[in-house]
């Protein structure tokens, strides 16, 4: 009889548990959950498996021309409205100037005709939103290691850091810029590239002119547009909310893999 | 039927060993929680695509299923719309639109199903990636434990006995009362086969699709499927069918006395009746 009654319980649990749905897990979307934190230590898992599978530098699958089918979708802000944005945007970024700094012997301050006159590289990948959609393009630009090796990085540097010119949100303190990080190891892929063109044209404004960073083994949120300046730093525990980006501040995952 | 009587109807015999059931439930936990979290995820972008991107443009549409809300202008009221295969669906209520009256919402699945109830991609996705891992370890441990201690080979791998049986198993699930014996019934042993062998490997392998890590590392995974978003359409339907087989599961448990399975499941001990106790063996 006692094991009867523990069984009616145990079912009964789970029934309320399925009629009242699932506000009952509503509070693992607060940040400072303990059982939070545990469920995202996989994401820790997740990294080391993929990168002991994909060795330095197993590359993203490329595509061709008659797979880019439409336009590239863009995604998060489209139309910066900051005034220094605005300033070079009239002047067709003519004045902008990329600055790479930080944990580097010799800091870079580059125009768009700087960075177009280095190597280039093309790549037609697959622009994968941690939303879930896809889309093929077509991007040209230089590879993030031609510039760290230009300013021969510290050996003290572990992570860039891409500072961009567009604000999300307004907070409290202001405008929110968007900001990202990728460790060295994604910097230095070789499909790992600072894009000024996109599927043969320079690279339009909703898809983050003059320069966005393209990292293919990744999902787009790490793939910075607007880029303002790049620093290079040992931990990103002292950035804005300490987590690394924008959207991991936000709770999202750092290593976006996955 | 062949009279090899061994055990007496009514006895209570040991069913289901430690592992099948630790294994059971933490599968019931990994299943609930990457269900609400899966459809929590799908939400935010909430199509389904063939091939290798999305085709969001005009011109370009490769999309299977799509799930909104449409109307609000005017006189037509808000409504939610499925569409499967190009044709339009009014699932107002509970799909593209739902919530009490007065306070509905335009999403995908309604709040009831998902992880958390409200639009928060970031927690669905903490909470599938972490229970994905748990369903990999668990299929690993349940594949290991199965295959040393048999039940592998003496309840789930279909054989040539299982595939003869097979006709009249469905007509006798067709039929009246089923026999409760040790032995799992050819339908039984092909469905926790299929389950197993087949849609959970599925869900894992379509889910690392999705990933642009998994995509450099294994390639052909790319391949294998036809494309990340193929993959990703599949991976959905894995989940419709891995529900269908929760539900008749659920309905086979009621059917054939949940307390005695129920205990079978939680203890291992399980009372025999009907004419399975005579083909016990």
């Amino acid at each position: 009889m006692e094991r009867r009654t523990l069984l009616r319980l145990g079912a009964g649990t789970l029934a309320s548990l399925s009629l009242t749905g699932c506000k009952t897990f509503d509070f693992l979307s607060n940040p400072d959950d303990p059982a939070r934190d545990v469920l995202i230590s996989a994401n820790r898992l997740t990294e080391r498996a993929q990168r002991l599978l994909q060795g330095r530098d197993a590359l993203a699958r490329t595509y061709t021309e008659a797979d880019i089918r439409q336009p590239m979708r863009p995604n998060g802000s489209t139309d910066p409205q900051a005034a220094d944005y605005l300033a070079l945007k009239k002047a067709g970024f003519a004045d902008y100037r990329l600055t790479l700094g930080g944990a580097v012997e010799t800091p870079l301050t580059l125009s768009l005709a700087d960075i177009k006159a280095m190597p280039q590289q093309t790549q037609i990948t697959r622009h994968d939103c941690v939303e879930g959609w896809s889309c093929i393009a077509k991007w040209k630009g230089v590879r993030l290691s031609h510039l760290l090796d230009r300013a021969r990085v510290k050996p003290a540097a572990r992570y860039a850091v891409f500072h961009c010119f567009d604000a999300l949100t307004t907070g409290l303190s202001g405008p929110q810029y968007y900001y990202e990080s990728i460790d060295l190891r994604s910097a230095r892929h070789p499909q790992t590239i600072l894009a000024w063109s996109m599927n043969g044209a320079p690279l339009p404004v909703a898809n983050g002119a003059p320069l966005r960073l393209r990292v293919e083994r990744q999902l787009g949120y790490k793939m910075a547009k607007y880029i303002k300046s790049i620093t290079l730093v040992p931990d990103f525990a002292g950035i804005r909310g300490g987590k690394g980006g924008y959207w991991e501040d936000r709770g999202y995952e750092w290593y976006a893999g996955v | 039927m062949r009279e090899t009587e061994l055990k007496q109807p009514g006895e209570v015999i040991r069913r289901h060993g430690p592992w099948t059931r630790i294994t059971h439930w933490l599968w019931a936990i990994c299943v609930f929680f990457l269900l609400l979290s899966g459809l929590q995820i799908f939400n935010a972008h909430p199509a389904l695509y063939l091939g290798r991107q999305s085709g969001m443009s005009q011109g370009f549409d490769n999309a299977v299923l799509r799930i909104g809300a449409e109307g609000g202008q005017g006189a037509a009221p808000l409504r939610g719309v499925t569409q499967v295969f190009g044709r339009d669906l009014d699932t107002t209520g509970v799909l593209g639109l739902s919530g009490p009256d007065g306070a509905q919402q335009a999403r995908a699945f309604p709040a009831w199903a998902t992880i958390p109830s409200e639009q928060d991609l970031a927690t669905g996705r903490v909470v599938h990636f972490f229970f994905a891992w748990l369903l990999v370890a668990t299929l690993a441990v349940w594949a290991l434990a199965s295959l040393l201690n048999g039940h592998l080979r003496r309840d789930i791998w279909p054989g040539r006995r299982d595939l003869r049986g097979l006709g009249a198993d469905i007509r006798a699930h067709l039929g009246g009362p089923l026999p409760h014996g040790r032995r799992y019934s050819p339908l039984q042993r092909l469905t926790y086969f299929v389950v197993l062998a087949g849609l959970f490997p599925l869900m894992i392998l379509t889910g690392l699709t999705m990933s642009p890590g998994m995509d450099a590392a294994w390639p052909w995974l790319l391949d294998l499927f036809g494309g990340r978003q193929t993959a990703r359409s599949l991976h959905f339907l894995g989940m419709l069918l891995i529900v269908s087989f929760f539900v008749v599961h659920i309905v086979m448990v009621l059917a054939a006395g949940p307390l005695n399975e129920m205990r079978s499941m939680l203890t291992g001990r399980y009372r025999i009746r009907g004419h399975a106790a005579a083909e016990e063996e």
